[in-house]
């Protein structure tokens, strides 16, 4: 992972500035922690410097971890531990009291259930199409032409945006007197409220996501690409071997093991789908757009009776499925590491 | 005519068109339009009226009535376009208007009231930019508030990050110690655990701390970040341990190594990190979300949803805060966009 190596030894002025105050606060710290290196000696200081890191990341992420898992386990309306009681596998028995899986409305929870279809559906079509596009942006994008930088920046802005500022921009262009019913009514069309038709919040929801996140994946295919040798390309020319066979023969292939990492981490995103479609659409119409993060953040916090077991039962299935997700990730990434491809 | 376009479709390398090239070209034209139109069309509204912003069909430029001073009245009065019976068109001044009927001055003559029905005139517009828009929710509702809980966020949280993280990467790249495999792994595997899963039970973490609804509440959970850690470890691993030897027989302390030998050496790295955690911390939303009730705690991404999810969206006012909102992150990409680039690049971080 060589990761700044290309902009190494030109540090931003940015962080010189920011170094004055930093100097300050760290040549104060000298004496306090000479002492402590007296006190524990040069091996002892390897935890010293670990610790302020893993207290916060064992406050506020391994404690967590431990708690969601017990909170499973447990009923009530309480929200402290001490006063919930026990009652082992019930939630998610509850979350599993179905009499079909394929018909929410059958189920207990048929919300939960409701948001693991929508759920399925968005991660299918969202990341085959962002995979496909980004694809698509990546290949544009690698080929030689004037200002590349300026088309990298296009595809790429989307992505630094904050979900809430993309959330509205697009509930602004897709409203009943918004900039898209605008040109339809100009081309005899009719208006159509695009967010309160239950295909269309779920088309709108995919197509927000995959605008929003693009640049991302394109940038990492391009790399990919970049990496790629010339002369292969070359040699291909020479034999005089059509571009769609270039592609199909050299260009796919090579590219692989960082297409397999795209589609992992679009996976991994897709599953935990919340910000943007929450803002675009609120879940609805009705439960069309719900989805798993919203299902877990409204039963243990938005609703009044919130029920926290439930929520944590549920959290703990998405972790199952997201690790799952992550092994394959890794793998995905070792084997690229493995063969070499940057 | 044809020299034209055979200048026009000329190439490098004076080769032919393939289909690729025009395929690539309406690419990058759709994505041109696609990407940036939304973009563009947020600024132009983010500058209409809120009379302007609700006609149907929208205009292209903010538009808005023109006004002009008519000596008599003390306010300047909106001109107004008036068909006259003979078919000619006079622009008169509207003084004020009852039931369906308006009345009107002519500005050289403001002596002569002229009544002309609500549905005879049209108003004289000109391309003026509502910077109401902008100034009246930082000044009338807590924008301004929500700015500066975002700026305190984003600032406190990236500094502790950079700090917490480079110690613990110094500590898990430089030094030899038991457990040191087991520390890394552990920070490895919870690179997997992502928030929305542990949301209930950091909630009562953070309720416990007493700093539900504070501001440290939403900086804290998220200023260890294994991402962080891991990336600068990395780093780390390619400064030269003999560079440390040295310091240590210079009789430096390994607090003095850490920030006046390791830190500087690593700035390209805590430089990453540094642009990536600015990102993180000023887009979150779930967190700020479920940990802020009070208003006044608010960060600018939980103030604009609650306001966009109001009975009557003030839509002039969301579109010029998400404007504003995203002027920092602008202005990031526009000075750093090779660090972001590269960064996203080689890690596939985000």
């Amino acid at each position: 992972m060589s990761i700044v190596s290309e902009t190494r030894g030109q540090a931003p002025s940015l962080s010189i500035v920011l170094a004055a105050p930093l100097r300050l606060v760290m040549g104060a710290l000298n004496a306090p922690m000479s002492f402590v290196q007296r006190r524990f000696g040069l091996g002892g200081m390897g935890a010293v410097f670990l610790a302020p890191n893993m207290l916060i990341f064992g406050v506020f992420v391994l404690i967590p971890v431990a708690i969601n898992l017990a909170y499973s386990f447990t009923g009530g309306m309480a929200i402290f531990f001490g006063e919930r009681h026990v009652v082992g596998f019930e939630q998610y028995r509850t979350l599993f009291a179905c009499g079909d899986y394929t018909q929410p409305a059958t189920c207990r929870e048929d919300a939960f259930w409701q948001s693991i279809h929508n759920t399925i559906f968005f991660v299918l079509v969202q990341v085959t199409v962002l995979v496909l596009a980004a694809l698509g942006t990546a290949l544009v994008l690698n080929r030689e032409m004037r200002s590349r930088g300026f088309w990298r920046a296009v595809f790429f802005f989307p992505v630094l945006l904050s979900p809430v500022v993309v959330g509205l921009i697009w509930k602004w262009i897709l409203q009943r007197d918004g900039l898209l019913n605008a040109v339809l009514v100009d081309y005899g069309f009719d208006r159509t409220l695009w967010l309160a038709e239950r295909n269309w919040a779920m088309f709108w929801a995919i197509f927000v996501s995959v605008w929003a996140h693009l640049g991302f994946y394109a940038l990492i295919l391009l790399a990919g690409l970049q990496a790629i040798p010339r002369d292969l390309y070359e040699a291909a020319m020479m034999d005089g071997t059509g571009r769609l066979r270039t592609f199909w023969r050299i260009t796919l292939p090579l590219l692989w093991p960082n297409l397999l990492v795209v589609i992992t981490l679009a996976l991994i995103r897709a599953v935990q789908i919340f910000d943007e479609a929450y803002v675009l659409t609120g879940g609805g119409p009705g439960t069309s757009t719900l989805f798993i993060t919203q299902y877990i953040y409204e039963t243990g916090f938005a609703h009044v009776l919130r029920n926290l077991g439930l929520a944590s039962a549920a959290s703990i299935l998405m972790g199952v499925v997201l690790v799952g997700l992550t092994l394959l990730q890794l793998m995905a990434s070792n084997r690229r590491n493995r063969e070499g491809n940057r | 005519m044809s020299a034209v376009s055979t200048f026009l479709l000329r190439r490098r390398g004076g080769k032919g068109w393939h289909w690729t090239d025009v395929l690539a070209y309406v690419w990058l034209g759709l994505g041109l339009f696609l990407m940036f139109g939304p973009i563009l069309w947020l600024a132009l509204s983010s500058f209409k009226t809120p009379a302007n912003l609700s006609e149907f069909p929208p205009t292209f430029l903010p538009l808005d009535t023109r006004m002009a001073a008519v000596s008599g009245y003390e306010k300047p009065l909106p001109l107004y376009r008036v068909k006259q019976d003979d078919g000619s068109e006079r622009v008169l001044a509207q003084v004020r208007r009852v039931g369906l009927t308006a009345q009107l001055v002519d500005p050289a003559d403001p002596q002569t009231i002229i009544r002309v029905p609500i549905d005879k005139r049209i108003p004289e517009r000109e391309v003026r930019l509502a910077t109401g828009n902008y100034t009246e929710p930082l000044q009338q509702f807590n924008f301004l508030r929500y700015f500066q809980n975002s700026i305190f966020v984003t600032v406190m949280a990236t500094i502790i990050t950079l700090i917490v993280n480079s110690m613990a990467a110094f500590a898990l790249s430089k030094y030899e110690f038991k457990g040191r495999t087991a520390v890394l792994g552990i920070i490895l595997a919870t690179l997997m655990v992502p928030l929305s899963v542990i949301v209930v039970p950091l909630y009562l973490v953070v309720n416990e701390l007493q700093l539900f609804d504070t501001l440290w509440g939403v900086i804290l959970p998220t200023v260890a970040t294994p991402t962080g850690v891991f990336l600068l470890r990395q780093y780390m691993l390619t400064i030269p341990d003999e560079l440390i030897d040295a310091a240590r027989m210079d009789k430096a302390s390994e607090w003095q190594i850490y920030w006046r030998i390791v830190l500087p050496l690593a700035a390209p790295a805590l430089a990453v990190l540094a642009i990536f955690s600015i990102m993180w911390r000023w887009n979150d939303f779930l967190w700020p979300l479920i940990v802020l009730s009070r208003k006044e705690q608010y960060t600018l991404q939980v103030g604009l949803n609650a306001f966009s999810g109001e009975l009557n969206v003030q839509w002039h006012y969301v579109l010029a805060m998400t404007v504003i909102s995203i002027l920092p992150v602008a202005a990031i990409f526009l000075f750093l966009q090779r660090y972001i680039t590269s960064g996203i690049a080689n890690t596939g971080l985000k």
